[in-house]
């Protein structure tokens, strides 16, 4: 079954948590994220779920932990400010190993900076924010049909690899509308949940949930255990869109909003006779390294443009290592480039590449 | 008299807890109230921060171990999975009354079907003896070298008295394990607010006053007549909430 | 087919909704939309704006940088955002809350429409929007008329479908200038 209406994109990311089988949200009210704790507060009680307004992000994302221990599947949304408050839980989760999905719809920092849109949450989702040796798998949807399918994807995620999941959305992601075509999957991922703390039923041992281990030796061993889930994720779980790169003048690397507006800029720079290309990660953490490195085959010049100061930029250059010069463009407060900007950086970049 | 058998839900291991704490009375107490009701396999406990950070060792359920204060939290997502379980906290003071203050009143103000063991010592234990938001006037600690002095550091907090007055709230009451009579007497609470929960009627709390000879700097004989002379002269022992409530 | 349009007034006059309708329709007959909202500190100065945006192409942006249409409502809406207008563009404005005078300084092709004072005597200033719809189908041929009344079915409350008559009637009059 599918059908295709107009919803915001906050909406859309909360009718992808109720058909992927979430049926225990935990939210507190935070703008630009409103709408979808507004959505949840409605339709999941009609989907027989749960919604808690919880007395504050700290407290949400521990019911999380609950439930998700629990053995259901369970989110809790924010935005910026509050996605800080979280990261004591989102740590916990991560040591306990616990499925959860979070879903950050940025804002521009720092502090309580404003409520327009931002990306520069970047490194609180892949470099840690919470405290300890741990990852997330950080999902940048573009569009309203990405946030609806990787919110669905974010879950299966996290229980095959018993990971929090983070979905990365922005203030104008989040607020607009667009046309998105719910598909319902064929069969519903089932993923047994033996470690699960269910009551035992006096019919196995017990499940004792927890991250605190005093032995050195054996909170090492669980670290290394860790780390090898990483990395397997690291394998596996890659995900980017590339577009005419081979050969391009630039590759721009870009995700989330910043990769929509990199898409007008390719077609007004074509018109100029500059070729474009765009690189975009849907996995912020797995970072597409490969992919990115493999740019310096291709072109002579990248550019990074972000909402942020230069964040993914660091990432971007690790990955090129030199090879090739790497650029960036970006705008903060909640400010968005325009496409003028991002065309004149490009002119400006490459009238110094060809000197 | 029969000789009193080692409880099921009870791991037969020895704890780590320092003589004359109540911590371990506690944990018995508990496992026996389990056993008496038949609920072991139904039971999902969620261990605190502090000394007994993983009594989820001791117990023979399935436990969640929680970050300082946000046990209520936890327990609200567990208990909203599987609302037929038997879902209780296990809280000291500082995770109970400082940091995990707007978790637990929260909890008690949703009327979450739910169970708090409340241990209060009046002291922080694992972290050695720092004043608690339930350190009694005059009582030194690491953090109050001269005295917890009111005009500084505030007053210690009623929590049994402050919860009652939460409509979500149903059965609160204080107790104390300095003596056999009073254990029993805590058994017997416990086992009511268990009762309460498992007839789905809202949240309850047991208070339990309790030793900390160790960071008290006290013999476990002394400490235990601290809280019968000095504790319980500010905690008054009693029911706050659901005196006449039948289960 | 291409459409960006931004359509800016006060808060009150229907302007997300309207940019609503327009997105609506457009899913309608099978094209991409997006609908980007003010929100945030200017919308708390009781301005409202959307841009949206129709196409047969995937859509970059959901920001508009360069309208091919701006729908002004009133004064500061047509000040804010004339001068972004495309030279192949128009601006449709409201000639009841705008002075003609005033229009004659923009650079872009204007169509006057008295919208509110039109849909005042026609029942409900609301209507006023459905009136700059008419216009804007008029001259682009962006939808089909009728397109609209299935878009009023959609995104209008149950209690207000009551309504759809009187609000096609405007769309109508919209045609018609």
């Amino acid at each position: 079954m599918s059908e295709k209406v107009l919803i915001k994109g906050n909406e859309a990311i909360g009718e992808a948590a109720i058909r992927a089988g979430c049926r225990h949200y935990f939210g507190y009210p935070i703008t630009p994220q409103n709408e979808l704790t507004n959505y949840m507060s409605k339709y999941m009680p009609e989907a027989g779920g749960v919604f808690i307004q919880a007395e504050s992000e700290i407290a949400a994302i521990n019911m999380v932990y609950g439930a998700a221990g629990a053995g259901a599947r369970a989110m809790t949304s924010s935005s910026s400010p509050g996605i800080s408050l979280k990261q004591e839980g989102i740590s916990y989760i991560a040591g306990a190993e616990i499925p959860a999905v979070v879903v950050n719809v940025m804002r521009c920092g720092p502090g309580l900076g404003g409520i327009m849109p931002a990306q520069s949450d970047y490194f609180q989702a892949v470099k840690g924010g919470g405290h300890g040796d741990y990852r997330n798998i950080a999902l940048a949807p573009s569009n309203g049909q990405e946030l609806y399918e990787l919110t669905v994807k974010a879950f299966d995620l996290a229980d095959k690899y018993r990971m929090l999941v983070m979905v990365m959305a922005d203030g104008a992601l989040g607020q607009m509308m667009e046309n998105v075509e719910f598909r319902d999957r064929e069969e519903p991922l089932i993923v047994e949940k033996p470690w699960a703390a269910t009551g035992t039923g006096m019919k196995r041992e017990k499940n004792s949930i927890t991250s605190v281990y005093i032995n050195p030796d054996e909170l090492e061993t669980v670290n290394n255990r860790l780390q090898a889930k990483y990395h397997e994720v690291e394998e596996n779980e890659v995900m980017y869109e590339e577009i005419n790169c081979e050969g391009a003048d630039i590759v721009i690397c870009a995700y989330g909003l910043a990769a929509r507006l990199t898409r007008n800029v390719m077609k007004s720079a074509s018109a100029e006779g500059i070729k474009v290309g765009l690189m975009r990660p849907i996995t912020l953490w797995p970072f597409p390294k490969q992919a990115v490195g493999a740019l310096a085959e291709k072109t002579d010049t990248v550019m990074s443009v972000e909402l942020s100061a230069g964040q993914m930029v660091e990432d971007v250059r690790l990955a090129i290592n030199g090879k090739v010069p790497v650029h960036f463009y970006g705008r903060t407060g909640g400010n968005i480039p325009t496409q003028d900007e991002i065309l004149d950086k490009i002119k400006e970049v490459l009238g110094k590449e060809k000197k | 008299m029969p000789v009193r058998l080692h409880p099921e839900s009870l791991e037969n291991i020895t704890t780590h807890y320092c003589p004359g704490c109540s911590h371990g009375i506690a944990h018995r107490v508990i496992a026996e109230v389990i056993d008496e009701l038949g609920i072991e396999g139904s039971t999902i406990g969620i261990s605190p921060v502090g000394c007994s950070y993983n009594n989820y060792k001791y117990f023979t359920f399935d436990m969640l171990q929680a970050a300082h204060g946000r046990a209520p939290a936890v327990a609200t997502g567990v208990k909203r999975v599987h609302p037929e379980s038997i879902v209780f906290t296990y809280q000291g003071d500082g995770d109970l009354a400082a940091i995990g203050t707007a978790e637990i009143i929260h909890a008690a103000a949703r009327g979450e079907k739910i169970t708090t063991i409340f241990i209060n010592n009046a002291i922080y234990g694992m972290t050695s003896g720092q004043m608690a938001p339930t350190t009694l006037e005059g009582q030194v600690t690491t953090t109050s070298p001269l005295g917890r002095d009111p005009k500084v550091q505030g007053f210690p907090l009623k929590m049994s008295e402050i919860l009652s007055q939460i409509d979500g709230a149903v059965y609160i009451e204080r107790v104390s394990m300095h003596d056999v009579n009073h254990i029993l007497k805590a058994k017997k609470a416990i086992k009511k607010a268990f009762k309460v929960q498992l007839a789905g009627l809202g949240f309850s709390m047991i208070e339990v006053l309790s030793t900390c000879p160790t960071n008290w700097r006290m013999k476990p004989v002394d400490a235990a007549a601290w809280v019968k002379d000095t504790m319980m002269e500010y905690y008054k022992l009693g029911v706050y909430k659901g005196e006449d409530l039948e289960v | 087919m291409n459409y960006e349009i931004i359509l800016a007034g006060f808060g009150g006059q229907g302007i997300l909704s309207a940019g609503r309708i327009i997105s609506v329709s457009a899913i309608l007959e099978g094209r991409n939309t997006t609908w980007f909202p003010s929100y945030g500190p200017e919308m708390r100065g009781g301005t409202a704006n959307c841009h949206v945006i129709v196409s047969d192409d995937e859509i970059g942006s959901p920001i508009i940088n360069n309208p091919d249409i701006l729908i002004a409502m009133t004064l500061p809406a047509l000040e804010k955002f004339e001068k972004v207008v495309r030279n192949t563009g128009f601006i449709i404005a409201d000639s009841s809350l705008i002075e003609e005078e005033r229009l004659k300084e923009a650079k872009s092709r204007v169509f006057p429409i008295k919208a509110t004072q039109i849909a005042g005597e026609m029942g409900h200033k609301a209507y006023a929007m459905l009136i700059m719809i008419g216009k804007l189908i008029k001259e682009t041929n962006i939808f089909k008329p009728e397109t609209v009344e299935k878009a009023l079915y959609e995104v209008l409350k149950q209690e207000l479908h009551k309504l759809v008559p009187e609000e096609m009637a405007a769309l109508s009059a919209g045609l018609e200038m």
